[in-house]
């Protein structure tokens, strides 16, 4: 059905997406440049604060920007073929079937009015050659699969009456109804407790190691990240500032910006008088610095970050986007 | 041992949630009582942070409305700086009180009226409590609240939505100190925030608790936060404490279930690879409440006697919980 998992050959290609938003007083550049691959089976974590840009980025490739949103540059290949440009009634054809998609908050992503059967059996038999009894039946199975509790008899009931974890689990089973090779989650677990939360990242690693899927994981949590994800990309501004294996951008981030987000969060098993602190806030749409977007709050900034943006560079298999990585990389050289 | 600024006993709030009474009536449909908080006591010294944490629905949202008198507790005494406080938070005759105790809420978007300027919202409680009305003299006063929240005099003029969220929640906390108040009930006052900017807060809070010695009761769900910046720890599960301990202990010997369970829960961010077992089940509703200890249906080490008997909130080492387990050895 997909390519193998370790295959070498990315699931999703992105490639210097631009997102703008044309307005009255002039054309905001929401996402500038972006690229990253995912590839089958993997976890990838898209990490930043409000605003940066992450939750557009998987809007883009579902194609739900909202208008006057629109895609200005830059390519999105799935499985190798363009989709960036499909016409509506085609990217319809390729949104639940062979990407599916799961966000935050799991009442308003349910219809109140309709048994979670019905909206199961509706997008199963949208994407896939089932009659109803079969559609049920794969219903029957999705809500057992994501853990719900006696589902022949929960797959009557209306989202009211789950609970907040439990209409999570009736949404990732929606998203995972036509099998999809892409699931693109956005902040799954942000509005749920802990204990929940732990169970739905669980939920979706197992998931997406048995169904070979790829995940796009958004999120402002580093936990979730660190729990979940192989690789993450950092965000800042529109941009990725930093992309690498989990493990290494949580233990040596090479960006500033990276290394100040880590620095920030109260640790469990130390003690700290003060968190390490970014002063400022991250700039509008509208007022984006010249150079390097975070060079007024870097601690390090120097001549070159003002006048220069710098692009992801790197020599391992973290790269990040700051002269000082790059210069570490030239001295390298 | 010094004597506590704050001292709740006691203290139990219900809400009737029962359908109107014609459906009553014709449906047969029986009286409900939501136990929001059951029977919580605590005291906090003067100087230092109590920190109540727990899942959504464990009442510590009720706790801190209930301490600054914005719900009249069903049961209980809140008793402040020795005097009782539950009558007098209702009274008119509060007002000397109520300035003495004040919140920060968790929505910096809500909380703020956004047809007023800065001026205006961090005025209001020095009108108000009658402190400052000469105009000059209230917009000097104003001045040197936003500086001590790191805002400048400039800001007053502005408007809400002319922050980010991060610098709302400043103006909420200059608003809170504007009638010099000795205790702070913050209610997730971080939660609606980045972590950079709730690293910004949370090192201006502390740095105002230095200056001014302030008390704070500190809500969050949020278990990396609450380490930062309790002293002392309260767990709270379904309108209960279940377990209450000075920062350290809490945190590196837990002795309830359900905190060690909460503290199972938290993603591992620094890859450690230490062992955690899945959090099993959720939360029951709280209009039917398992019997016994309400932690049962979860609980690995419940045995008949928790199913029974509801535990209460003992001594034991240094600390206090509400555990038959923990009381009989068997953890």
């Amino acid at each position: 059905m997909s390519l193998a998992a370790g295959g070498g050959a990315p699931l999703l290609e992105v490639r210097g997406l631009v997102v703008e938003f044309p307005g009255r007083r002039g054309t905001l550049r929401a996402l500038d440049g972006i690229s990253f691959d995912i590839a089958p089976g993997e976890i990838l974590g898209v990490v930043g604060e409000s605003g940066a840009g992450k939750s557009l980025t998987g809007a883009a490739i579902i194609g739900l920007l909202e208008p006057p949103g629109r895609i200005a540059a830059g390519e999105i290949r799935l499985g190798g073929e363009r989709i960036d440009d499909l016409p509506p009634a085609a990217m319809r054809r390729i949104r639940g079937r062979r990407i599916g998609a799961i966000f935050q908050d799991p009442l308003t992503s349910l219809n109140p009015l309709y048994t979670v059967g019905r909206q199961l059996v509706e997008t199963i038999r949208t994407h896939l050659p089932l009659d109803e009894a079969g559609a049920r039946a794969r219903a029957v199975d999705l809500l057992r699969e994501t853990g719900i509790p006696a589902p022949e008899a929960r797959v009557d009931h209306y989202p009211h009456q789950f609970s907040g974890g439990m209409r999570q689990r009736v949404v990732i089973a929606l998203a995972l109804a036509a099998r999809p090779e892409l699931i693109i989650a956005d902040e799954p677990t942000t509005a749920l407790d802990v204990s929940i939360q732990a169970q739905v990242i669980g939920l979706l690693k197992r998931l997406c190691k048995d169904h070979g899927a790829a995940v796009m994981l958004v999120t402002h949590d580093m936990g979730v990240i660190a729990e979940a994800c192989d690789r993450v990309a950092v965000m800042y501004a529109g941009r990725v500032v930093e992309l690498g294996p989990v493990r290494e951008v949580i233990h040596a981030p090479a960006h500033p910006y990276t290394a100040g987000l880590m620095g920030s969060i109260p640790a469990m098993d130390e003690d700290r008088e003060r968190l390490v602190q970014i002063d400022g806030a991250m700039p509008r749409l509208n007022a984006i610095p010249a150079g390097c977007a975070f060079n007024p709050r870097c601690p390090q900034v120097f001549e070159r970050c003002r006048r220069e943006r710098p692009e992801l560079i790197g020599a391992g298999a973290t790269r990040a986007a700051c002269w000082l990585a790059t210069a570490a990389v030239g001295e390298a050289a | 041992m010094s004597v506590a600024l704050v001292e709740v006993r006691d203290l139990a709030k219900r809400f009737d949630v029962s359908a109107p009474w014609l459906n009553r009536m014709l449906e047969g449909k029986p009286r409900q009582i939501v136990h929001a908080v059951d029977g919580v006591s605590f005291a906090i010294e003067r100087g230092r942070t109590l920190a109540l944490v727990g899942e959504s629905g464990c009442g510590k949202s009720t706790v801190a409305k209930l301490m600054v008198g914005l719900h009249a507790p069903s049961a209980g005494t809140v008793r402040f700086d020795g005097e009782d406080a539950t009558q007098a938070l209702a009274s008119p005759q509060g007002q000397g009180l109520r300035r003495r105790l004040q919140m920060i809420f968790q929505d910096p978007y809500a909380s703020l009226n956004p047809r007023w300027s800065v001026h205006d919202i961090v005025a209001e409680p020095l009108v108000e409590h009658g402190i400052e009305r000469d105009p000059a003299a209230l917009r000097e006063r104003v001045a040197t609240l936003l500086a001590s929240v790191k805002l400048g005099a400039a800001d007053a003029a502005k408007y809400p939505h002319q922050f980010s969220g991060g610098q709302r929640q400043r103006i909420s906390i200059a608003r809170a100190l504007a009638t010099e108040p000795e205790f702070l009930v913050c209610d997730e006052p971080t939660s609606a925030l980045d972590v950079s900017v709730q690293a910004q807060v949370l090192n201006l809070m502390k740095d105002l608790q230095r200056e001014r010695g302030l008390t704070y009761l500190f809500i969050s769900h949020n278990l990396a936060v609450v380490r930062h910046v309790a002293d002392e720890v309260g767990v709270m599960y379904l309108g209960r404490l279940v377990e209450m301990a000075p920062k350290h202990a809490l945190f590196s010997a837990p002795r309830h279930p359900y905190t060690r369970m909460l503290l199972d829960a938290i993603p591992d961010i620094h890859l450690s690879g230490r062992a955690r077992t899945p959090v099993q089940g959720e939360v029951p509703n709280p209009l039917n409440p398992p019997s016994g200890c309400s932690f049962h249906p979860r609980c690995p080490h419940a045995q008949e006697r928790c199913k029974a008997e509801r535990p209460a909130l003992q001594a034991i080492a240094g600390i206090r919980v509400a555990c038959h387990a923990v009381a009989e050895g068997r953890i």
